[in-house]
């Protein structure tokens, strides 16, 4: 089995926001919520770079640490999800999160947060594979078409990259090697406890 | 007109000089680096370590979605995870083994001279509807809050997850509306004992001779409440206004406008002062019950038995008495 992951490169990335975009009308993300987002850092300056963030799926992950009520699952692609049936949208989550990849729905009062939602790697949620309660809840499940996730696919400048591990930490390095040049795995060390060695 | 030209030359010379002259290092810098000043992920992570988050510019109207980066998730986790299990495990269960070997040495407190069978009304009607009011909401608040932090470990492996999380689902939904009345409590409860609740010098000799409840038979004078008593009134308002403060920013997430490290922190402390609170309610109301013959009448009925008034609280008897007149109003007639 594959561990999948995402690698923005930085120094390709033009902030055109289309992953976030792309995403959004994937999965029907509701209004408000982003499970997708372009950071850009030193904006103006000399040095700028944009990064595009989202759920890394964490090895170790600390949202599923300290969920209350268990409602993380690693798959067998280690893709972390969550079951909104279980969430009682508490929050801890996203004070866990490093990347504030957890995100609610303004529902109702006082601390009423509603189900959390958060990128799923284009890979649904615990219901059965492509049914409507799947698609409703978590959105589209490219990864049981073998498809994957839209917003790597699409990017115009192949600055996001998202697949196994392995396979785009290779794409990685022979980029830097090839052009000499890179600002780093954003988020890996964070994510992964790992960093691509160039 | 010739001078003109002459003056235009010799300044399109000096600009020309000029431009080259910028234009010599730009020529010997010949493969351009990008990265040479551009921010690493390396440089990032190492500034994270003030504490600060990696933020930058977003276009969506999230304005906190602009921070890439936070560090406080891990010490949250760690908190969340370690520190707040030891400090709620310890002062818990630390409290309630405090009081079972008290009651295994001590036993029960009873009324050395027996019950007189006059009564004497120590809490009205009122007083005693602010008490159960926060007392009641606090079981549940106590309850519904323990459960999500140990829920998962020791309630979750005995209904199973579904059941569990529909359990805790209502747990928060019950945590979030009665925290209105528990704040009303304790409101209502500072206004109608504070008066009754100022320490004096009475409480360091009611605490040095061990309250009266260490000894048998042993009973140092006390007003309407001591020593005792008066910690426990002023541990419920600032540990109530604490809980209070802390849960009205969980309450608003959103209206708070607090960053993610400021919730953290607000949660935090929540927690550690529901976990002291929880303990030191629990010695509260083993006193109030089991622990002493007599003590429940005080918030059940509000008559308490005038022989456990006068061992334990001898000063306000007597001014009860003296208020009432002679003969006290629910004084049985002698033959």
């Amino acid at each position: 089995m594959a561990r999948m992951k995402f690698l923005c490169d930085a120094d390709r990335c033009i902030e055109c926001n289309a992953c976030v975009t792309a995403c959004k009308n994937e999965h029907d993300v509701p209004w408000g919520i982003n499970r997708r987002r372009v950071v850009t850092i030193n904006d103006g300056k000399p040095g700028e770079r944009s990064v595009s963030m989202a759920c890394m799926h964490c090895t170790d992950a600390p949202c599923a640490a300290v969920c209350p009520v268990n409602c993380f699952y690693t798959t067998a692609d280690a893709v972390v999800l969550h079951s909104k049936d279980l969430c009682i949208g508490c929050g801890y989550c996203f004070y866990a999160c490093p990347f504030g990849a957890p995100q609610y729905p303004r529902v109702g009062n006082f601390g009423s947060r509603g189900k959390m939602d958060k990128c799923t790697y284009c890979a649904g949620g615990p219901e059965a594979d492509l049914t409507q309660a799947e698609y409703v809840k978590y959105g589209a499940n490219r990864l049981a078409e073998g498809k994957l996730p839209i917003c790597a696919e699409m990017c115009s400048t192949k600055a996001l990259l998202a697949g196994d591990g392995k396979i785009i930490a290779e794409i990685y390095k022979e980029r830097v090697t090839r052009r000499g040049y890179g600002s780093g795995a954003w988020g890996w060390k964070t994510a992964y406890k790992e960093t691509v060695a160039i | 007109m010739k001078m003109a030209i002459n003056a235009l030359r010799a300044l399109t010379f000096a600009l020309a000089l000029a431009v080259l002259g910028q234009a010599a290092p730009v020529a010997a810098q010949q493969a351009p680096n990008p990265t040479a000043q551009s921010v690493k992920e390396e440089q990032l992570l190492n500034a994270l370590r003030g504490g600060d988050a990696v933020a930058g510019r977003i276009t969506i109207p999230d304005r906190t979605a602009a921070s890439l980066i936070q560090p406080e998730g891990k010490s949250f986790r760690d908190f969340h995870q370690g520190s707040l299990w030891l400090i709620g495990g310890v002062s818990i269960l630390g409290m309630l083994a405090l009081l079972v070997a008290f009651y295994g040495t001590r036993g029960r407190i009873t009324i050395d001279a027996g019950f007189s069978g006059r009564t004497v009304t120590r809490f009205g009607g009122f007083e005693r509807f602010v008490h159960w009011l926060t007392a009641g909401c606090f079981v549940i608040l106590a309850l519904s809050g323990l459960n999500l932090t140990f829920g998962k470990a020791l309630v979750a492996p005995v209904f199973g997850d579904a059941a569990f999380a529909a359990l805790a689902g209502w747990g928060k939904i019950a945590h979030n509306y009665l925290s209105f009345p528990f704040m009303l409590g304790v409101a209502l409860m500072f206004l109608v004992w504070v008066k009754d609740n100022i320490p004096s010098k009475l409480d360091v000799e009611w605490l040095k001779a061990g309250g009266g409840i260490l000894k048998k038979g042993q009973h140092p004078p006390a007003p309407r409440f001591n020593a005792g008593q008066k910690a426990i009134f002023w541990i419920v308002i600032i540990g109530g206004v604490a809980m209070s403060i802390s849960g009205w920013y969980l309450l608003f997430p959103f209206e708070s406008g607090h960053t993610v490290g400021d919730q953290q922190f607000w949660l935090n402390v929540h927690a550690v002062v529901a976990m002291i609170f929880i303990a030191v309610m629990l010695a509260h109301a083993y006193i109030g019950s089991v622990g002493m013959e007599g003590a429940f009448d005080a918030m059940g009925s509000g008559e308490v038995d005038e022989n456990w008034a006068k061992e334990h609280h001898s000063l306000w008897l007597a001014k009860e008495k003296q208020r009432a007149g002679a003969t006290p109003p629910n004084a049985v007639p002698a033959e």
